[in-house]
């Protein structure tokens, strides 16, 4: 079996020896003798490392890698470049724990607060925390942060990722507070509906951009809409297109969210990812999770520490407006090494690239017969298409290593390209679906 | 050291991506700001990134006694398993048929978590040990709820639990009834049966509780909550004590969460990601989260997708290495650990129960306060200065002058015994000189910070001078 | 410590002074000192109803919160804003940092007075 206990058998008895004991039982004689297992746990014996990798290794080849991915919808394929892949298993990062202790902590401190004045960069906002589990938990947290004895109800766009709206339904649901949905329109938020919605108890409004659809909205029009009702407009974005479209501040949004998996974290069947969340210097002290802040030590020198902690759990207790504690710090650490290691200008290339290969697949897709959008809207990375014989043209796609696009309602295909396929990839996926097609 | 914006250089890049291969597309709506992120090339991230690490104190730098965090060695058979492309490269929507190792890493170590706390059902969705929380007691409000049972208001919570449990059930919508734990930190049945009611939805409670002691009377009080028509629930936070010796669902408990990144030696990551997996007896099983992207609606869902995927991939290889003999194995040796620590440091600081302890043991430094002036605090920044990371700091709040310490299985009788030559050191130290250790640490990378400053005057990101 | 003879006190430490049909609140020297460095402080806005005994906003210091309780229950006609941008102006002069003034006062906690908060410190010091 394997074992990382270093304590040999001889230097065990020792120690037993030393706190006045015969034999390891006597250390669970406080507990009722009834409730101590007699039978060993029913699982297999523990076993060697080598072993141990053989069958580890035996599963993840059970799993299928898709050469190209042509699948979003909330998890997006993006190059990771090498150094983004290496610095995060250095053991320093990966085995501290939260900075508490700021004297010996003062380079994870200084990861986040470059983390947060960067997420501050790309999205405009004033302060951001330093992070939340994942882009559904951001926007539950912020649907939280926006409530008040006034204004208790969150509008969400059905336009939203499906788990997006269930997980801040979640939420409402424990908090006992109401969720209402705003319907779409040709794939995007239904403006109209949405201002009839905008009653006086609603506290924040929640819209996705580029939304589920990969529609872009008009976010300007909607936080206005909003504002004008003084409810709070909380959106959730892609953070990586924000280096070409409108910013969150641009857009008058109160809180930013977004899910940070693109920022150069591995699509990992669903995680670990990153929860980003920002917002005004007017809601700072309202937004749940650690802040690092600066400060000076006791001989005036720069320091770094866990700053307005009397938000948090551990000093608020029952009072705190959200119980998070761990979060995705070493996530963060890494979304601050991708967007430093890329830099404004590749940021932006990854974008642009991102927006030309999805409208490149769109065009060729289009071009095929029985194919066509479903919606007309301008998109960034993501477009939904109507088309016959889906299975089938999945299916040949998978066969030959590429994942298409993820299927929705009937007929409808949901497909995402980004700066990491090639045309090559992108012309012999068009090729296979015009092949089974013209069966 | 210099931040990362102090030494970006205007035009300074790495070369990444290849020239764009398809016709380029112009959006109408444009991002007007200049997006002022650093300039640098990869040589100057590297090292930037480097210099920052050999400011930080990990597990594999030295001793780490935080108690209640379980601070044990993170091995690396786990990280490298972790990071093979089969399970890295996967997309959580790939179908069903793709993804068979995914879900098997799932199934099997839901098949080991349920033997070891004795539970039935398990989800991985939720992502910290607080987020398991959250979801644990949902399990509770959606059972009440489904019974029509409207009446239960409250959940019933020690005065000695970690914050997160009161802030979890606020969450939940919850009146939160703190109970007065009994002086040994166990829980006083009295006033437990004073607060229970129609009103009690449940109980949330850890054992060993947060002092490190085992409550001989855990079968008790989970009957008297059931009786009044509560659930019972475990936070693992203390499971690293017990685990392969006695289990939760065998002390009458209905739902639980382990903090895989404590008890399943996860690394912390310098706070995350974790993974808070939550377990729950056979008639919960219909309340656990589901994605509706992945499994369809109805259900309550706590994150996106599936979880913290490559952190369960880290918790089984652990899980498969240790198995059915290396599990008790690793509490009995995280007990003897910290009675053996405990027994080394009695005679200077004092415990604050004398007597057999669990995987943690609280000092109460009141006394020694007292006599020297020196605070728990002034001990644990002492403490930096001799290379060890402080214990936990003033919890619980039921110990004034609080320190607790956590050594876990995976120390060295060298590495306790070297231990407890600091603390007595210390001990020594501060009726020699206090005044040395009320400003500790002295060989730091910075002295004690101003905490205060900071906070009134909040500065949370770098502006350009 | 401080305990001015001219005001009455809460048991949860406030202090309160009425003058005509106002009545002014703040925290007394005991609890600022309890506290610790106070950092921020979340105020009620005018108009806002205040019920005694209710809890009115809080003060925040590094590692506490503190619920400020209100003594008396009516209608805010002013908050003292300018404990946002200096809230260690409470500390540094508790009696002159007032927090509230309340107006349509209807109903009073069971208030102190300064021999009797004395005496309620000298207990819990």
């Amino acid at each position: 079996m394997g074992s990382y206990v270093p304590g040999t058998l001889s230097e065990r008895q020792q120690m037993l020896k030393a706190i006045g004991m015969e034999r390891e039982d006597a250390l669970y004689a406080d507990v009722p003798a009834q409730m101590l297992l007699t039978e060993p746990l029913n699982i297999p014996s523990g076993m060697s490392e080598l072993e141990v990798r053989s069958k580890m290794e035996a599963l993840a080849a059970e799993n299928k890698v898709f050469k190209t991915v042509l699948r979003g919808a909330g998890a997006y394929d993006h190059y990771i470049p090498s150094i983004v892949k290496y610095v995060p298993n250095k053991e320093e990062f990966l085995t501290a724990y939260t900075p508490y202790q700021a004297e010996m902590s003062q380079g994870i401190l200084q990861s986040i607060f470059e983390y947060q004045t960067m997420i501050c960069q790309l999205t405009g906002m004033d302060v951001s925390n330093a992070s939340v589990y994942d882009g559904a938990t951001a926007a539950a947290e912020a649907a939280a942060m926006c409530r008040d004895r006034k204004r208790s109800v969150t509008l969400i766009s059905a336009a939203a990722h499906p788990d997006t709206i269930n997980t801040v339904r979640t939420y409402c649901y424990g908090a006992n507070a109401e969720l209402r949905i705003v319907p779409c329109k040709d794939g995007k938020t239904d403006l109209d509906a949405l201002k009839e919605m905008l009653t006086p108890d609603v506290a924040s409004l929640i819209l996705q951009q580029p939304n589920f659809y990969g529609q872009l909205e008009d976010a300007k029009a909607i936080g206005e809409a909003v504002h004008a009702a003084k409810a709070m407009f909380v959106l959730s974005c892609d953070p990586l297109s924000l280096a070409i479209l409108p910013t969150p501040k641009e857009v008058g949004a109160d809180v930013m969210v977004g899910e940070g998996q693109c920022l150069g974290l591995p699509i990992a069947w669903g995680g670990p990812y990153l929860g980003i969340m920002a917002t005004t210097e007017k809601h700072m002290r309202k937004l749940p999770g650690r802040i690092v802040g600066e400060t000076h030590d006791d001989a005036g020198n720069k320091a770094y520490v866990l700053s307005l902690q009397a938000r948090e759990q551990h000093i608020r207790r029952e009072k705190a407006s959200s119980n998070i504690c761990s979060n995705e710090a070493l996530c963060a650490l890494t979304a601050g090494l991708y967007m430093a290691t890329m830099g404004p200008e590749g940021m932006k290339e990854a974008a642009r690239q991102t927006t030309a290969k999805a409208h490149y697949l769109k065009a060729e897709l289009c071009k095929l017969p029985g194919v066509k959008a479903k919606f007309a809207g301008e998109f960034y990375q993501e477009f939904v298409t109507v088309m016959p014989k889906r299975e089938a043209v999945l299916a040949a796609l998978e066969e030959a290593g590429i994942l298409g696009g993820l299927p929705l309602g009937e007929n409808e295909v949901l497909w995402c390209a980004t700066e990491k396929v090639t045309k090559c990839e992108l012309d012999k996926a068009v090729a296979i679906v015009k092949e089974v097609l013209a069966k | 050291m210099k931040l990362i914006f102090e030494k970006s250089v205007p035009g300074r890049h790495s070369s990444l991506l290849p020239a764009c291969d398809v016709p380029a597309y112009d959006l109408p709506e444009k991002r007007q700001e200049s997006l002022d992120l650093p300039e640098l090339c990869e040589n100057d991230v590297s090292r930037h990134y480097t210099q920052l690490c050999q400011r930080v104190h990990g597990v594999n730098c030295g001793f780490y006694p935080l108690g209640s965090c379980t601070m044990k060695y993170n091995p690396r058979i786990d990280e490298e398993m972790a990071a093979l492309p089969g399970f890295t490269n996967i997309h959580p929507l790939a179908p069903a048929s793709s993804v068979k190792g995914s879900k098997e890493v799932l199934d099997l170590a839901a098949k080991y978590l349920c033997e070891i706390s004795g539970m039935d059902g398990m989800t991985f969705q939720p992502a910290a040990g607080a987020h398991g929380e959250f979801t644990g007691v949902l399990l509770i409000k959606q059972y009440h709820d489904a019974r029509g049972d409207k009446a239960r208001t409250k959940i019933i919570v020690p005065d000695s639990a970690h914050g997160t449990n009161p802030a979890t059930a606020a969450m939940c919508g919850y009146d939160v009834v703190n109970v007065a734990s009994a002086p040994d930190g166990c829980v006083d049945l009295e006033a437990l049966k004073a607060a229970l009611g129609p009103d009690t939805a449940g109980l949330m409670l850890t054992n060993p509780n947060t002092v490190g002691i085992f409550d001989k009377n855990i079968l008790e009080i989970t009957r008297l909550v059931h009786e009044a028509g509560g659930l019972c629930y475990y936070d693992g936070a203390n499971l690293n004590a017990v685990m392969g010796h006695v289990r939760p669902g065998d002390m009458g408990f209905d739902c639980i969460h382990m903090n895989l990144h404590k008890t399943f030696a996860t690394p912390h990551g310098g706070g995350g990601p974790g993974a808070g997996a939550v377990g729950c007896k056979e008639f919960l099983k219909q309340f656990l989260p589901e994605s509706a992207l992945m499994q369809g609606e109805g259900h309550i869902q706590v994150r996106g997708f599936a979880g913290n995927f490559l952190v369960v991939v880290r918790a089984l290889t652990y899980l498969m290495t240790l198995g059915k003999e290396g599990i008790p194995e690793a509490s009995t040796n995280a007990v003897l650990n910290a009675n053996y620590l405990m027994q080394k440091i009695k005679g200077t600081f004092t415990p604050a129960f004398d007597r057999v302890c669990m995987h943690e043991f609280v000092l109460d430094l009141s006394e020694f306060k007292k006599e020297t002036g020196v605070s728990a605090l002034d001990v644990a920044k002492s403490l930096i200065d001799n290379g060890m990371h402080p214990p936990t700091m003033y919890f619980p709040l039921i110990v004034h002058e609080a320190l607790m310490l956590e050594p876990t299985e995976t120390e060295s009788k060298e590495t306790l015994d070297e231990a407890a030559e600091v603390f007595r050191k210390l001990y020594a130290q501060a009726f020699e000189d206090a005044e040395y250790m009320h400003h500790a640490p002295h060989h730091a990378q910075i002295g004690r910070p101003d905490e205060v400053a900071a906070a009134r005057n909040p500065v949370v990101r770098w502006t350009k001078a | 410590m401080s305990i001015p003879n001219e005001l009455r006190y809460t048991k949860s430490h406030e202090w309160i002074k009425e003058e005509g049909d106002i009545a002014i609140v703040g925290i007394t020297d005991f609890a600022q000192n309890a506290l610790g460095d106070v950092v921020f402080i979340n105020l009620p806005e005018a108009g806002d109803e205040v019920v005694a005994g209710e809890s009115f906003g809080d003060v925040e210091s590094v590692k506490a919160v503190s619920d400020l309780l209100s003594p008396v229950s009516g209608i805010v006609k002013a908050v003292n804003e300018e404990l946002i941008d200096a809230p260690e102006m409470l500390n540094s002069d508790p009696y002159g940092a007032w927090i509230i003034k309340v107006e349509q006062v209807t109903d009073r906690e069971e208030l102190l007075d300064a021999d009797d908060y004395e005496a309620l410190c000298a207990e819990e010091g």
